[in-house]
């Protein structure tokens, strides 16, 4: 019987400790139960099943020991190393609401993407000394106050997986927002955060949103390399289509299938699904605009913000008329004068309606709110054509 | 097991507005009641009270050569500390759970912060 564990588990420690664990077993039960029909057959099966108990055991307990210590201790570590289960454990612990926001990024960053912290301090255009105090204060406060290392049980979990799924979500737009060549940590930060997302869904294959956070991020990075061209940034509208990347826009419209199948809509899903609609239409003139639309209005009814709003306005203004979307969007002035993105729309929509003066205002206002070098260029240009 | 201290601050601006009378704090204190049962039930429950007003306060330095006492807090704030819980819980997110029914029941904003441990006081002392 030793030999056939030992064949089993390759381990001849284990193979006669499961063995005489089966032994004991017997010792207690048979003499109340009687003898079973095949005392040999039962005493493999018994023991096999403690042999694996034993390696579940040690597993977890080493497994846990090694993501642990990751949390406590500053050498480096192979996060790969670590079974899934634990992965989860550490992304929710990263992410813990008692943690400051800028410290879950720099912390799951850290010990799931495995960056150095040179390189998540270049990410995020901070002091390496600044972003290493970050990341030891999280750690030293994970450890005095005792947060658990544990996925959140049933009530907490979807509030926690929102947090989770936020960190994720704010590295992908730190990485897709910024310029482009000159900061090439920054476009591996995409790549970190679609990695993250994919863990993600592996380990909740069956979540919604998380899939819908996938689809989202996969979508928008098909499209990163057409949207610059010349150091200036090219809107959606104006892109090559061509450069987009075919790979990625299969796999996200898969999950945005996916997720219609789920039936169970959020927020993410739904900007996935818009993305879904511009990256299924072969030319701009093919954009199916009432059906993005009508999501924006799904949008809208499960996260009423006025960026929603203003995005929403653009599609109106391709089924309805520029007027009808300008009005709209003037309507967000309050909430939205500071956002670059708002003064952007109404200096289109102005010039649409033939506006110019009132145009050239609001691309300067537009310029005057963004550092992104590459906006800058393409709406300096955009102001400059116009007439009058 | 970690034992945390849940601190409910009161600002003074805020005391001046309030114009609640001791009737109307009798369901407070019923919650609050109620709420401390349940931390003895649950065997969570360490120590509690509440302050008497800042103004009851006296302040001891005997940080040099003479002992001084002075009438009133540490520091001259709009902040004060108005009562505590400790109580010992499994981790954090015990402790909030906790502090959110202490939150609800006491009607204030609640601090939770981890008490140093003897194990981190030994830790401490051979990391030196």
């Amino acid at each position: 019987m030793v030999a056939s564990l030992v064949r089993r588990f390759g381990d001849i420690d284990l193979a006669e400790e499961a063995a005489g664990e089966a032994l004991l077993v017997a010792l207690e039960r048979w003499p109340a139960d009687g003898t079973p029909p095949n005392p040999g057959g039962w005493l493999t099966t018994t023991a096999v099943r403690k042999g694996i108990d034993r390696i579940r055991r040690e597993q977890q307990r080493d497994a846990k020991h090694q993501a642990a210590m990751m949390i406590t201790d500053d050498t480096p570590h192979e996060p790969t190393g670590v079974v899934d289960d634990d992965r989860l454990r550490l992304v929710f612990t990263c992410c813990h609401p008692a943690l400051a926001p800028e410290a879950r990024v720099a912390l799951t960053l850290r010990l799931l993407g495995g960056l150095t912290v040179a390189e998540i301090a270049q990410a995020f255009l901070v002091p390496e000394t600044t972003m290493a105090q970050r990341i030891t204060r999280a750690k030293a406060k994970i450890k005095a106050a005792n947060i658990p290392y544990r996925v959140p049980d049933g009530a907490d979990l979807q509030e926690r997986l929102a947090a989770v799924m936020a960190v994720i979500y704010l590295v992908f737009n730190e990485g897709y927002l910024s310029s482009s060549a000159e900061h090439s940590v920054r476009e591996e930060l995409t790549g970190e955060a679609i990695r993250l997302g994919r863990v993600l869904r592996s380990l909740l294959p069956e979540v919604p949103e998380v899939l819908g956070l996938l689809a989202l991020m996969l979508l928008t990075e098909s499209r990163r390399t057409s949207r610059f061209a010349g150091g200036e940034l090219v809107p959606l509208p104006d892109q090559d289509r061509g450069g987009w990347d075919r790979a990625l826009i299969a796999e996200g419209h898969d999950l945005v299938r996916h997720c219609l199948a789920l039936g169970r809509p959020g927020h993410y899903q739904l900007l996935a699904a818009i993305n879904a609609v511009h990256t299924d239409a072969p030319t701009t003139a093919d954009t199916d605009w009432s059906q993005v639309a009508t999501l924006y209005d799904q949008l809208y009814a499960v996260s009423p913000s006025p960026v929603v709003a203003l995005n929403r306005a653009v599609a109106v203004a391709e089924l309805d008329g520029p007027e009808l979307a300008l009005a709209q969007v003037d309507r967000l002035e309050d909430s939205l004068a500071s956002y670059h993105a708002w003064h952007v729309t109404r200096a289109d929509l102005l010039r649409r309606l033939g506006r110019s003066a009132e145009a050239r205002a609001a691309y300067d206002a537009a310029i005057a709110a963004t550092d992104n070098a590459a906006e800058r260029a393409y709406l300096t240009r955009r102001r400059n054509q116009l007439a009058g | 097991m970690t034992e945390y201290l849940l601190s409910v601050h009161g600002n003074v601006d805020e005391d001046a507005a309030d114009t609640r009378t001791m009737e109307d704090y009798q369901p407070v204190f019923e919650a609050v009641d109620r709420f401390n049962q349940k931390l003895k039930a649950e065997g969570a429950w360490v120590f509690a009270g509440g302050l008497h007003p800042i103004s009851t306060a006296t302040t001891v330095d005997f940080t040099s050569d003479t002992p001084i006492v002075t009438d009133g807090p540490f520091v001259e704030s709009k902040e004060y500390l108005g009562g505590f819980w400790v109580i010992e819980a499994p981790d954090l997110d015990a402790a909030l759970e906790w502090a959110k029914e202490g939150s609800q029941a006491c009607g204030g904003k609640v601090e939770v912060r981890p008490f140093q441990s003897e194990a981190d006081d030994a830790a401490m002392r051979t990391d030196g």
